[in-house]
């Protein structure tokens, strides 16, 4: 490599650089100026997000940089964008609920902002051997998080599965890489696709295919690898639940996307066989096991189960228009569930304890009208109810599935979002049906600002919807 | 022709009113003057307005008008509006009925006032967007989303059981639609539109029309409701308010009706022709069963609910036979219910006011104390068993004119319907308003307000105004129901020349 090459790549990777050389010097501030710090290291790693945000978006060219392991590219920009938004949120979030939940430590922020630093190395990874580190990277940031709160049994123990459960899918997935590699003899996926053909494929390229699905599919809690999901969004603390509910999907599904869509473009038939088995059996079981749920947390993972696997509709078609589908999907999806949990925040009792059943939002319509009425709208947009914008995400995802002609695939979703829609619905009847049983105290400023905006960008959607689905498009692009 | 967005105007200007709702306070008595003078003032306006769409509407163009067309979400989805002479006359049902529903509330609905009023607006705006809608994604928005303010007002402002019937209402509707959903975007794939103008000029595949139709049948049966579908208006109705009543039966079930008229029968006319039978075999059983099930009820609603999957029997069936007094009759049948039904749910609530029961055995001899109230309810029952001078009779006999064409024993058999429709209505209406003044109850019941004439008179003098003089409705909707079935019948018969070429 020489110096011209390394300059151009570095110049490609600044966001990241300034992450990691920005979160470096957070831990130094944190350090030094001890307990006290967290809540000014929160806010410089917001500013440092916000920087590398911008930066991304404004300075950012196009390219591959270190020998094609890291690539810069339309898609990577939209979804580093995304994954930002929601890290940014996240962050903000937790502002007004550090003490209470137990993570009012300069550690958090910093832990946070490495995260998103492998989250977007992972979106722009384009080798095996940079995904899994990158991978890994965001991983153990997360498991840390997880378990944040160690005077917390529920919250440790979170941790605890989170990474028994993450390392067992890590190692799927190096052994899934290192047959593909023993099969192809390469790492970059460019390469692999090219040393591909759908006739010359061997049983041990399959092999490593359907391991490495397996790993991502984990890290995007799709089934059957989701055990881990309700578990640990009840248990960790709800800002860091709302942090693992964002950005870390989308950073996952960037790259399932980019794996299947580019390395293994050649063996199309077999990969979406697979797909579509666990797209399929998502819905279903984010639609009927979340029936029974009480804790709004719990029931919120199963929503997300769900969401999992209509965003995979979307990537089983394949297609430019699926992969179109599944980026506005992540979009519409990020949005709701950062809306959402903002809300879960804001349930907390004039005694100060915070509360996560849905019986406790009883008679929210007369309570707090605002705060019930976003809800609702959310509510009925992660229920994929028009005008929302949920709709306008399923409706791309599934529009890519007819055009493939998955129709079976079609069907049994759209039916699996009629039963979807019921658990939906009973929060939306416990909020405006029953009587109120106690109010809830003043809801924080920042929530209010997160749970506003998210609620006026679903109901806006058929507004603001043009632009966003050309950018979308434009990121598509990259791939066909 | 008109140079300012019309129907965007009159689509969106109950949203304006919900913005001010927004404005008003409803703690004090004052507060809720506000918000009912608010809400009235903007429903009469959006009467008003489309009124004056059916002023300036051209009857002899038989094509759509007052089209209005932008790129929406770049996606080859448009916000195109524009409406013909089969939609326009359901703009100004649905703008009509509003100010009704409104004054209907006035003192009834005591709790949550202006979210009530916000909702009802809301749906106003759902409902007229389904009809002006030329792209089917824009219409199919419009017509789910209008499930969300009705299932808020069953559910909070509903009675007893509204938690039960608001998810039946939602979840089977819900049911019904997703199908069709998918296939607009089989349409989309196969015509590369959502175009409505361009998707009624093209030709589907015979295989594919019987596949799109049946998904779209899936949809509008429910919402229509057609027997055995049927099952969650009943209980959508006993439990909804009076005005969420109203609504329900005179605009959302036209919903249903329209699909049928815009898409399965234009769109996919070799799968109508295919399935007439089927469809007419479940109007007759839908005339004949929901009759005499209403016969046994002891609910004022759920009777009236049950005649209203009767009446909507007769729609089907006319729609099917697919010839101008079909047809014709469906649309004037459509309507005329829209008023007829909605004016009887408007009765029961005059009453239910009063007494805060629907069960027929509590009433009794009411024409002793509620003369005014007596000779109005009269009025609608006759409507509604088919009277001649009314407007359902006009309605029922054309479709029936148009089912005996089509094939003779569906008349035979829907005509008997006509005999049960008179037995449970007069039955009906001699349980609740003859008989002696007995229970001690009903002795102080006063007659008919200021308010409740304001309501229920206007729609006695229409109900008997197109009875005589149907003229103005067949007018508007002449051109474009020859258009229709024309293009109908062009169609089966280039079918059935490739089928005797390729013999």
């Amino acid at each position: 490599m020489t110096a011209e090459t390394l300059l151009a790549s570095l110049q490609l990777s600044i966001p990241e650089l300034i992450l990691a050389v920005g979160a470096m010097a957070l831990l130094m501030i944190g350090v030094f100026s001890g307990e006290k710090s967290a809540s000014t290291v929160t806010g410089l790693a917001v500013a440092l997000l916000i920087i590398a945000g911008l930066w991304l978006v404004l300075k950012t060219g196009e390219g591959a940089a270190y020998n094609g392991a890291f690539l810069s590219d339309p898609f990577a920009k939209f979804m580093k964008v995304l994954a930002l938004i929601g890290s940014i949120t996240a962050l903000v979030m937790t502002v007004g609920h550090a003490r209470s939940a137990q993570i009012d430590r300069f550690e958090f922020p910093v832990l946070l902002v490495l995260a998103t630093l492998g989250m977007l190395l992972m979106i722009s990874a384009n080798d095996l051997i940079s995904l899994y580190l990158s991978l890994e990277l965001q991983s153990l940031a997360l498991y840390v998080v997880a378990a944040i709160n160690r005077d917390s049994i529920r919250s440790t123990e979170a941790g605890l599965k989170y990474f028994v459960l993450g390392a067992l899918s890590s190692g799927m997935l190096l052994y899934g890489m290192s047959l593909i590699y023993g099969f192809t003899g390469h790492t970059g996926f460019t390469e692999i696709a090219a040393a591909l053909t759908a006739e010359g494929r061997s049983l041990g390229l399959i092999f490593g295919l359907v391991f490495v699905l397996a790993g991502l599919a984990f890290k995007i809690s799709a089934v059957p690898f989701h055990m881990w999901t309700p578990d640990v969004y009840e248990g960790a603390p709800t800002p860091v639940t709302a942090f693992f509910a964002a950005a870390p999907k989308v950073a996952a599904m960037a790259i399932l996307v980019r794996i299947v869509i580019n390395a293994f473009e050649p063996v199309v038939a077999d990969w979406q066989q697979i797909i579509v088995f666990i797209s399929i059996a998502s819905m279903l079981l984010g639609s009927f096991a979340a029936i029974g749920q009480k804790n709004i947390k719990r029931l919120m993972a199963y929503s997300s189960i769900g969401h999992m696997g209509y965003a995979l509709v979307g990537l089983a078609a394949g297609s430019m228009a699926g992969v179109r589908g599944v980026l506005l999907y992540m979009l519409i999806y990020m949005v709701m569930t950062l809306g959402t949990f903002a809300c879960i925040l804001a349930m907390r009792r004039k005694e100060g304890e915070n509360v996560e059943n849905v019986d406790d939002l009883a008679g929210l319509s007369q309570t707090n009208p605002f705060m019930a009425t976003v809800l609702t709208v959310l509510m009925f947009s992660l229920a994929g109810i028009p005008p929302m914008a949920g709709f306008f995400g399923k409706y791309f995802v599934f529009m890519a599935a007819i055009e493939a002609q998955l129709y079976a695939l079609a069907i049994i979703g759209v039916l699996a979002s009629v039963v979807g829609a019921y658990y939906y619905l009973r929060v939306i009847k416990v909020m405006w049906f029953d009587d109120a049983k106690g109010e809830f105290a003043r809801t924080a400023g920042e929530l209010r600002l997160v749970f506003g905006l998210s609620g006026l960008f679903v109901l806006g959607y058929v507004l603001i919807g043009g632009p966003l689905g050309n950018a979308a498009e434009v990121a598509a692009r990259t791939f066909f | 022709m008109t140079d300012w967005p019309v129907l965007s105007a009159v689509t969106f200007m109950p949203l304006v009113g919900v913005l001010l709702l927004l404005l008003t306070r409803e703690d004090s008595a004052y507060g809720r003057r506000n918000i009912l003078n608010v809400s009235l003032l903007t429903t009469i306006f959006t009467f008003a307005v489309s009124v004056y769409i059916w002023y300036q509407f051209d009857s002899s163009n038989p094509g759509f008008q007052m089209i209005e067309k932008h790129e929406w979400l770049g996606t080859g989805i448009s916000y195109h509006l524009g409406i013909d002479g089969i939609s326009m006359l359901f703009v100004v049902l649905s703008a009509f009925l509003m100010p009704f529903c409104v004054l209907a509330s006035w003192l009834s609905i005591e709790k949550r006032l202006k979210a009530y009023m916000i909702a009802f607006l809301v749906l106003e705006t759902f409902m007229i967007g389904v009809f002006v809608s030329l792209d089917i994604v824009l219409f199919y928005v419009f017509f789910e989303a209008g499930l969300i303010p009705m299932f808020l007002i069953i559910g909070v402002w509903g009675g007893k059981d509204r938690v039960y019937a608001s998810y039946k209402f939602f979840l089977y509707t819900l049911l019904g639609s997703v199908l069709m959903l998918l296939a607009i975007m089989a349409m989309y794939w196969q015509a590369g539109t959502t175009d409505i103008t361009q998707l009624l000029a093209y030709n589907f595949p015979r295989q594919m029309q019987t596949w799109l139709w049946l998904a779209f049948f899936a949809s509008f049966a429910v919402k229509m409701p057609m027997w055995p579908v049927h099952t969650w208006l009943p209980d959508a109705h006993v439990q909804a308010p009076t005005a969420g009543s109203v609504i329900l039966a005179g605009v959302l079930l036209k919903l249903g009706g329209y699909g049928f008229l815009r898409f399965s029968l234009p769109m996919f006319p070799l799968a109508s022709d295919y399935f007439a039978p089927f469809v007419f075999t479940l109007s007759v059983v839908a005339i004949i069963y929901t009759s005499l099930v209403a016969l046994m009820q002891t609910d004022i609603k759920k009777l009236i609910a049950y005649s209203s999957v009767a009446h909507m029997g007769y729609v089907t069936m006319g729609i099917f036979a697919a010839n101008v007094q079909g047809v014709q009759g469906a649309i004037f049948q459509m309507l005329s219910h829209g008023i007829v039904s909605g004016a009887l749910f408007l009765c029961v609530g005059v009453v239910y006011d009063r007494l805060h029961t629907r069960e027929i055995a509590a009433y009794g001899g009411l024409v002793n104390n509620m003369p005014k109230y007596a000779v109005a309810f009269m009025v609608f029952t006759m409507a509604n068993v088919g009277l001649p001078g009314t407007s359902s009779f006009v309605g029922e006999v054309l479709t029936l004119v148009g089912a005996f064409r089509a094939n003779t024993w569906v008349a035979l058999f829907a005509t008997s319907g006509v005999i049960l429709s008179a037995a449970y209505a007069l039955w009906l209406y001699r349980r609740v308003v003859f008989g002696a003044l007995e229970k001690e109850s009903l002795k102080s019941l006063l007659d008919l307000s200021a308010r409740e004439k304001a309501i229920l008179y206007p729609l006695v003098i229409l109900t008997i105004f197109f009875g005589v003089y149907p003229a103005p409705i067949f007018d508007a909707t002449a051109a474009s129901v020859d258009l229709l079935v024309n293009n109908y019948s062009a169609a089966l018969q280039a079918a059935q020349n490739v089928a005797l070429s390729v013999q």
